[in-house]
């Protein structure tokens, strides 16, 4: 996966933040923002994961025009989830489903920044369980860069296909 | 930011960070994060397709709610690392909590900063997410 424009605004980062339930000023309150340490209106730590929105082939979204989607209408599933870029934040749902995610926070993200991303495979190992039968682990490490070519985020995910649906 | 001179090993920072987890705050995620995977909002998929006995949250959705317990304890910008390991699913109708545990206060690359060990639970007491933080703090 690659994104060649992650575009960080803050009305993004407002609706970003609103949804894990963050009432931190610092995320939608410009004049706030402008008087505290960090100066501006900043990207909260797990933001990097919405650079899907700006992955043209992310297949977690139906696309417009496109292919169909695998969720319900009619039928309680459309069509088969369509194979393509999915990798996006270096998340792991493409992957089935997510187990780990880890970040490293090199530099501030703030709004109005253009951030770049590139993502390539890491590790793979498989693990037996009782949960969810035979599971297949895999790591892909996505880096996101400034405008200014500077490193901000690694962003580490690992995701799991499991052989069924997960036991609760 | 927090001050060395007011923190200390075995330091806990508690927070709830949501009560009866709505699927409306699932959808909510979903459109911002751009991850509309049926498995978190399409009940009917998930429960006759997938074989889950109900939509379940994003795990970043976990962890977006776990770093606002996180950020409002070490202060806005002052993170180096944010990791976790997704342990259970979260469903709707959970009520999560928060800790965050101070394990180490060191100096890195010339910095202060603490290490913390993190844990969100729901109100079974299952943990749903574990993970590691290190953040600046100022000396």
């Amino acid at each position: 996966m690659a994104i060649d424009k992650f575009l960080v605004e803050a009305s993004h980062i407002m609706m970003f933040a609103r949804s894990v339930g963050d009432a931190n000023p610092v995320y939608h309150d410009e004049e706030y923002a402008k008087k505290s340490d960090v100066g501006g209106i900043i990207a909260p730590p797990t933001f990097a994961q919405s650079s899907a929105q700006f992955d043209p082939n992310y297949f977690l979204r139906p696309k417009v025009g496109g292919e169909g989607w695998f969720g319900s209408g009619k039928e309680a599933s459309g069509a088969k989830p369509s194979s393509g870029s999915g990798e996006s934040g270096g998340g792991g749902a493409a992957m089935g489903l997510h187990a780990e995610q880890h970040f490293e926070y090199h530099l501030p993200v703030k709004a109005g920044d253009v951030l770049s991303a590139t993502t390539k495979p890491g590790n793979s190992w498989e693990k037996e369980s009782k949960r969810a039968g035979k599971l297949k682990f895999s790591e892909s490490v996505t880096e996101y860069r400034n405008q200014n070519g500077d490193l901000v985020i690694t962003a580490t995910g690992v995701g799991v296909q499991t052989e069924r649906a997960v036991d609760s | 930011m927090l001050k060395e001179s007011e923190i200390k090993i075995g330091d806990i920072h508690t927070a709830i960070l949501v009560e009866d987890l709505k699927r409306t705050q699932i959808v909510q995620y979903a459109g911002a994060s751009g991850d509309y995977n049926p498995l978190h909002t399409d009940e009917i998929f998930t429960t006759q397709v997938a074989g889950y006995p109900s939509v379940f949250a994003h795990g970043m959705l976990s962890m977006g709610l776990t770093g606002t317990m996180l950020t409002d304890y070490v202060g806005d910008g002052t993170l180096k690392k944010y990791g976790v390991r997704f342990t259970n699913q979260v469903w709707p109708g959970d009520t999560l909590t928060s800790t965050a545990t101070i394990i180490d206060i060191r100096e890195q690359d010339g910095e202060r900063v603490v290490d913390l060990q993190i844990e969100t639970t729901n109100q079974n007491d299952v943990a749903v997410i574990t993970g590691n933080a290190t953040a600046k703090i100022e000396s």
